[in-house]
Order: structure tokens, then sequence, then C-alpha cells
């Protein structure tokens, strides 16, 4: 016993090696699951504020671009909303139109502080939080189209798996065809990502729109995703490998938008009966 | 003692905030991530006990991981550079020649410090990369980034040497 000790005295730092080495894997394997660390990531108050004072820096480079895709978003909305109500949309009858319509979806607006597209998983930080009704699984969008998904939430802070984060798939839609399947990134380029499960007598070409398909409570259906930029068909299977050019650019991104579903308390709470039923099985 | 501590504790927060608001935003290719962070380890005096350099490694290489949301895998890689520190340092430097306490460029040779940084970068970025994507899958292109990386990183480090840490 005491030969022992004076041996781990001897070689303490190799103890205390592995004593750390340990704690490090082992967060690096809970982590994994990614949904377990709460405070140890980039939404906690500390992380957060020195991203926030750096990008209310370096913001005021991007602002002429900024505001260019803030203006292009907002003529496409106006000519939508035209389109949808058939007057022009600068009285004020606009508000009334939309409390009408079908408010399952509310839009929160935030700002992306900081973002990564060049790690095999890529996480962004959002500057608002729970306080601002920001809760993990909302699903996160631009004008141009689809960023990812909010996991972690603090107060003020949220963070997010961004699309280029081969750890979740999305469902994913043919727009011409309605057929649906999941877009997965395959940790190369962060331009594009890849499509599978669309069976091989879809009729598709290069350049189809790929939307969502809303069959996730994340995003409602019908969210820009990307377009098709080139096709294969692998011998002895029976879907395509499609790879899509990814509408969002995720090297420029700043405002976005998260999405929170109204109803998505009751759809997991039906979703939930099904999958404890054992008759469903 | 004081003097030497609030040194140290400038040199980890301005690492830090290199590596996390400018070298982690650069995004340049999947292929080219340089992490200097760990010039941090590397310029600890030599006559520091080892436990002092254990858990300054790992503390650093969990701040950078809280800021990258990579939780564990700076931690992992730095803990282990931080514990064959001692063995690289043995074994690439000649018995005769006196190695100054400090691990600077300007304290040693050139080539001396060039061999040190090279091979501390490639063992901690090696370890990161293939921890980070946990499959073999991709071998080599996994190994290409690892030595591309390294390559940044030695630059960008040997130069911070000529700039910032030159006392």
């Amino acid at each position: 016993m005491r030969s022992l000790l004076r041996y781990l005295l001897k070689n303490y730092a190799f103890v205390l090696f592995l004593l750390l080495e340990g704690a490090a894997l082992a967060l690096v394997f809970n982590h994994n699951s990614y949904q377990k660390s709460k405070y140890l990531n980039s939404s906690n108050r500390i992380t957060g504020n020195i991203y926030q004072t750096y990008n209310s820096v370096v913001d005021y480079f991007h602002l002429n671009r900024i505001n260019k895709e803030l203006s292009e978003e907002n003529a496409w909305l106006r000519s939508r909303v035209e389109n949808i109500t058939g007057v022009p949309a600068i009285n004020d009858s606009l508000v009334v139109t939309l409390e009408s319509a079908d408010s399952t979806y509310r839009f929160i607006s935030a700002k992306i502080i900081n973002n990564s597209v060049n790690k095999p998983f890529n996480y962004f930080t959002l500057n608002k939080g729970r306080n601002n009704g920001i809760k993990p699984d909302q699903g996160v969008v631009t004008g141009k189209g689809i960023v990812g998904v909010v996991t972690h939430v603090s107060d003020s802070y949220a963070v997010g798996l961004s699309v280029l984060n081969s750890r979740w798939s999305i469902s994913a839609m043919h727009k011409k065809s309605g057929n649906y399947g999941s877009l997965i990134w395959r940790g190369n380029d962060y331009r594009t990502a890849d499509l599978t499960e669309i069976p091989l007598h879809v009729d598709i070409s290069p350049g189809d729109s790929i939307i969502t398909s809303g069959y996730s409570s994340v995003f409602p259906e019908g969210v820009m995703i990307g377009t098709i930029q080139d096709f294969s068909r692998p011998d002895g299977e029976n879907y395509f490998n499609i790879s899509v050019q990814l509408s969002t650019d995720f090297k420029a991104l700043s405002y976005v938008e998260v999405i929170e579903n109204q109803d998505k308390p009751e759809i997991k709470e039906l979703e939930n009966i099904i999958r404890d039923d054992p008759m469903a099985n | 003692m004081i003097r030497w501590l609030i040194k140290y504790v400038v040199i980890f927060v301005v690492l830090v905030l290199i590596q996390v608001l400018f070298l982690n935003q650069m995004q340049i290719s999947g292929y080219l991530n340089p992490y200097i962070y760990i010039l941090f380890v590397m310029l600890l005096p030599l006559s520091a006990p080892r436990y002092i350099v254990l858990l300054s490694g790992f503390l650093i290489g969990l701040t950078v991981d809280i800021f990258s949301n990579s939780l564990g895998l700076h931690a992992a890689a730095t803990v282990f550079i931080a514990y064959i520190r001692p063995f690289i340092i043995r074994s690439i430097s000649d018995r005769e020649e006196e190695i100054n306490d400090y691990p600077g460029l300007k304290q040693n040779k050139f080539s001396w410090f060039l061999y040190y940084s090279a091979v501390m970068v490639f063992f901690h970025h090696f370890i990161l990369f293939y921890l980070e994507i946990f499959s073999f899958t991709q071998f080599f292109s996994t190994l290409l980034r690892v030595v591309l990386s390294s390559l940044l990183s030695v630059f960008v480090i040997v130069l911070s040497q000529f700039l910032i840490f030159r006392e």
C-alpha cells in the first residue's frame, strides 16, 4: 500500500494527466448527445457578451450588404402580400389581414453573433434567448432560406445547430413533384448539401427548388432550402444521389428569424400518444 | 511571482481572444483552421511544476471549447501536449547546449523553436481533428487537414513571436 502511494506521488504528473484527459474525454462523449451540457457552450453570459461586443464592432463593415439584403427581403415580402391581398401593402389594412390569417407560426427576429462554416459540426450563437421567447427546437431562417435549429438557450443568448452540421438531417421536399427526402450535410463544402431518399421514378432536373416539407414541427412547409445542382443514379439503388446548392449564404449570416410553432406542444402530445401505444408498433 | 502570474494571465486572455474572435472567424476553408492558443502551454517556463502545466492546458482548452461549442475537444488535445511537453523538449534538444528557462523564440535558436512548435502543434492538431470527426473513414482527408492547419498554425505562432511576445 505504501509503495503504491509512493509510486503515485512520484508519478503524480501521469495520474493528473489521466484524470484531466479522462475529464475532457467524458465531456466530449457526453456533449455528442448535444442536449446535455447546459452551461458550457457559447450561450452563457460571458461568452455571449464577448461575442455580442465583438459583433457590434465588426458589424459596421457589413452594413452595406445587410441593408441590401433586408431591402431585397422587404421587396419580396411586399410583393407576396400584394399577391395575397390584392391591395397595395402600403396602407394599414395589412395588419388586419395578417391577424386574421393562420397564426400557427410566430417569427422572432434575432441576430447571429457567432457562426462557423469550416468545421465538421458547425454551430451559431444568437443574441436573443429565453427572455425573448426563444426555446430549444425552434427553427431559424432568413429571407433566403433555412439556417438551422436552436439547441441551447440561456436568458439572453441561444446556440443552435446550423444546416452545416452532420449531426442532424432536415426533412426536405422536391417542390415540383411533392416527393420528400432528407437533407444531410456531408461536411465538405458550405454551399452544398446532399438530398437522399428521392425515388428514381421522380422526374427531377438541375435547378429544381428544394423546400422544407413541414413534416417536422421545426420548420413550416415551403421554406426555401436550395436548388438541385447535380444528380446521379447510383447502381443498384432505388434513390437518386442529389447534391443541392443551398440558397442561404452561410458565410454571410447576420439577421435571422426564429420560428415559433404555437401548435407544437399539441403536436408533440399527439405524437407521444402514438409512440407510447404498444398497439401502434 | 506576482509579475509572472499577471504576465501569464494577460497572455491567456490575449491568446483566447485572438483565437475565438479572429482565427476562428477567418473561415478560409475546412482545411485551414489555425489554432495558436497552445502557445500558452508552449511558453510556460520549463521549470514550472508539471501540475501547473497540465492544469493550465486543461483550462485554456476548456475556455476555447466553450467559445466554439466543442466541449472537451480542445481540452483533451491540449492536456495531451501539456503532458508530453517535457519529453518533446528533452528529445529535440542537444545535451550540451543550455536551453533557456523561457522557451520563446528570442531566448533560443530559431531552428530549435521552429522544431519545438512544429512537434507540439502537430500532436495537438492530430488529436483535435481526429477526435472531432471521430472516425477513420476519411483518414487521408483528415490527415490533410491536420498537416495544412499545422503548417498555418506554426507560421502564425512563429510570426507572433516576432510581433507580440518579444519581451
